[in-house]
């Protein structure tokens, strides 16, 4: 896996003030487990994303550890409430130096 | 029993020893399918006291939703609910999903904050086989609440090849 790779964020870009938003983040990943063996019988190594965090102005509203048990490409869809316009940064962290930030604006009415 | 994280089929005879005892393991675990739902296995034991410490989760109060039966371990849409006010003083500190199958127990932990709104969390998931999985939420006020699903993985799965 490279050190960084495509993510995405879904998020609206509108929305009322103190309303709960729905925020779906994916990151292009093969999430390697650790587990399997190649034909001739050596373990693949581990290579997977351990940390997602998602900060909204700069203040963390959600973190996740992820291990193995989380599928390839990860998708992972949570809320947070609107407070204020502003950015919302998804940032994701793994094995072997992996790290890949995106980011999406949300304006607040 | 076979599971999709280690295949290893070097030579045909091995393949076919494979098959025939996991056979022979669908045999056998369908017969005690009654007894082992009552406990859970040692690892998931060790692995929920690492969260909970000396607390006892209660039941209740955590939704978990996976499809009841899934062809593909590989991609498995996980659904986790945890009733709660979500305010300042009252909401879920963290949620941490285990499973009782994979060759490792941790699946993934989630950690809201009041900032959350609602303590809902939606992933996709590898199962290595039909298993109960299990959702342990830690609320701010110390206490934890327990829930569980259980699914059926048909065996294609297992037919995965690297």
């Amino acid at each position: 896996m490279s050190k960084t790779s495509r993510t995405g964020i879904i998020a609206p870009a509108n929305a009322k003030k103190d309303s709960i938003i729905e925020i779906r983040a994916i990151a292009q990943h093969d999430m390697e487990t650790g587990f399997r063996y190649t034909e001739d019988g050596k373990r693949i190594p581990r290579d997977i994303i351990r940390l997602f965090t998602c900060r909204y102005n700069n203040e963390e509203v959600f973190r996740a550890d992820f291990y193995s048990g989380i599928g390839a490409n990860p998708l992972i869809i949570f809320n947070t409430i609107a407070v204020a316009s502003g950015t919302i940064e998804c940032r994701w962290t793994g094995d072997d130096g992996y790290e890949a930030v995106n980011q999406v604006n949300i304006t607040i009415s | 029993m076979m599971n999709l994280f280690k295949l290893h089929a070097s030579s045909p005879n091995l393949t076919r020893r494979l098959y025939l005892s996991t056979l022979g393991i669908l045999g056998l675990s369908t017969s005690f399918a009654p007894l082992s739902a009552l406990a859970k296995k040692p690892e998931v034991i060790e692995a929920i006291a690492k969260i909970v410490g000396s607390n006892i989760p209660r039941d209740g109060r955590v939704k978990l939703v996976i499809p009841p039966l899934v062809e593909s371990g590989n991609l498995v849409v996980l659904k986790v609910a945890i009733q709660s006010p979500m305010t300042t003083i009252d909401y879920v500190k963290a949620v941490h999903i285990i499973s009782e199958a994979n060759p490792s127990p941790n699946i993934f932990t989630a950690y809201f904050t009041p900032r959350s709104g609602r303590a809902e969390l939606t992933t996709r998931v590898r199962l290595a086989d039909s298993q109960r999985v299990w959702a342990i939420a830690q609320m701010s006020d110390g206490s934890y609440w327990q829930g569980y699903a259980d699914t059926l993985v048909t065996l294609s799965a297992c037919t995965e090849m690297i």
